[in-house]
């Protein structure tokens, strides 16, 4: 179990499955790390819900234009056929199933697909951004994550315990040990690390995982 | 519709409907403290903007000043995105005591502290509503429709006690629409018609909440002859705005936070 995958390398391994020429929207925060690792020789073009299409990389520090944002504040750049839009058509590509992929963050995933990733409870300032508005309506649904909480306790459950962003919304789930689909309201293991049993696996997952007869290996260069 | 054409055929033909005095709209005033003259106690405020891209700052200070000055206007509710973020702007209107209720998506920022105090010390009150939802219920307001319905927030805490439908086999929250008394606005050019430009990403919800407010006032960096915008160009009509103030050189909240300033 020595060979966990980082945060870098979940993003990477995210990044392995956007299809050539597809228009991604990835979630604030790590999410947005997985725009590092395009695969060479394919496009997509990044959506960002305050109403951009088609941004790149960050400028360089001293360069920032700030009124040339994304939804997590950044400064960006444009690429060549960038375009802007205001808020209501932003999110009509959202709901309206123009996106092929969103990548988002989580606190819990259930097997039925519902995801929690805005709210830890009723303490503090709620706070909730696009993301109830992002999980519905991509083609796929992904969400990267550790596959354990810090204090070690899954992540993959069998029911949400914090609130819902969305309810059986999630399609796949990256995490530092595995490759998950949700299929028929069941974690389906696609790929696991290398070095680790699926027993070991099915001890830190809360819920049952659906174990297919090939599941590949989970192996990210080191980025 | 005369009149109309000859503003869209440019500038030799606009010469010649100054000098027919036929050219009589002109929306623009002479400084910040009469654009916001007319915002009293109690009225709800759409302020554009995302953070700091688009936020109207020179606008929101005016109106700070009148209220430090002389007590109104106060008892205010604001929609906006977020909540404000260090001690100016949307934060600073907050700290002043001016805002009974916010309605946004993400009252979060790099420094929060302004509506976090109010909110935790219940003095202020807070409708979250998720930002395409936001955005959609403007829009809405501005168009006339009085509710919709969106898959976000199905199932959620967020649409507890909001009606629900299914469509095509998918389940749907109704959501109303949003007006308001008046909108504050950045924009890049504005001409005296109140056709509108905006600046890169600083557009966000600045065109919604323009046509959601019965009043929309303007602050552009550079006010122009109507034809100076080509057609083509203008992204809010200037149907939808009420009054035009020329703000120079408008400061840029996200770069004002990053210098530590605080609007005292």
């Amino acid at each position: 179990m020595s060979g966990k995958l980082t945060n870098a390398q979940i993003a990477w391994r995210a990044a392995q499955d956007i299809e050539d020429g597809a228009y991604v929207n990835l979630g604030i925060g790590f999410p947005e790390m997985v725009a590092r690792f395009q695969v060479p020789g394919r496009q997509s073009i990044f959506h960002t819900e305050n109403g951009v299409l088609n941004f790149g990389e960050a400028p360089p520090p001293g360069e920032e234009d700030w009124d040339l944002i994304n939804a997590g504040k950044k400064a960006i750049t444009l690429r060549p056929g960038a375009a802007f839009f205001d808020h209501a058509e932003s999110f009509a590509m959202v709901r309206g199933g123009h996106l092929d992929v969103a990548i988002l963050g989580a606190y819990e995933v259930a097997e039925n697909g519902d995801l929690a990733n805005w709210s830890v409870g009723p303490k503090g300032v709620p706070a909730v951004g696009g993301a109830m508005d992002l999980v519905h309506g991509a083609r796929r649904v992904a969400v990267v994550t550790d596959h354990v909480t810090k204090d070690g306790k899954p992540k993959l459950v069998k029911r949400c315990n914090l609130p819902l962003t969305g309810v059986g919304c999630v399609t796949r789930v990256y995490t530092s040990h595995a490759v998950i689909d949700i299929e028929n309201q069941r974690f389906v293991l696609r790929e696991k690390l290398p070095d680790m049993s699926v027993d070991e696996l099915q001890a830190i997952t809360g819920a049952p995982l659906v174990v297919p007869d090939k599941v590949g290996d989970l192996v990210a260069p080191e980025v | 519709m005369e009149r109309a054409l000859r503003i869209l055929e440019g500038r030799i033909q606009r010469r010649a409907a100054f000098a027919g005095g036929l050219l009589v709209i002109d929306k623009t005033v002479p400084n910040i403290a009469a654009a916001v003259a007319e915002i009293n106690d109690g009225m709800t405020v759409m302020v554009g903007g995302f953070g700091g891209s688009g936020a109207p700052l020179e606008l929101i200070h005016a109106l700070v000043d009148r209220s430090r000055r002389t007590g109104s206007p106060v008892n205010l509710t604001v929609v906006n995105n977020n909540a404000g973020n260090g001690s100016i702007g949307l934060a600073a209107m907050i700290a002043a005591g001016m805002v009974r209720k916010m309605i946004c998506s993400f009252p979060r920022s790099s420094d929060p502290r302004a509506f976090t105090e109010k909110y935790l010390a219940g003095e202020i009150e807070l409708e979250l509503v998720p930002q395409g939802t936001l955005a959609e219920r403007i829009r809405a307001g501005g168009a006339g429709i009085p509710a919709f319905y969106t898959p976000a927030s199905y199932g959620t805490d967020i649409a507890k006690g909001k009606p629900v439908a299914q469509f095509d086999g998918k389940f749907y929250v109704q959501e109303p629409w949003l007006k308001a008394d008046v909108a504050l606005i950045k924009a890049e050019l504005a001409d005296t018609l109140g056709n509108l430009t905006y600046r890169k990403a600083a557009r966000n919800f600045s065109p919604l909440m323009a046509a959601a407010a019965s009043h929309t006032i303007v602050q552009a960096s550079r006010v122009v002859s109507p034809g100076d915008i080509h057609p083509e160009a203008v992204i809010t009509p200037g149907i939808y705005v009420d009054r035009v103030v020329e703000v120079p050189n408008a400061q840029q909240e996200e770069a004002l936070i990053r210098q530590g300033v605080v609007y005292a």
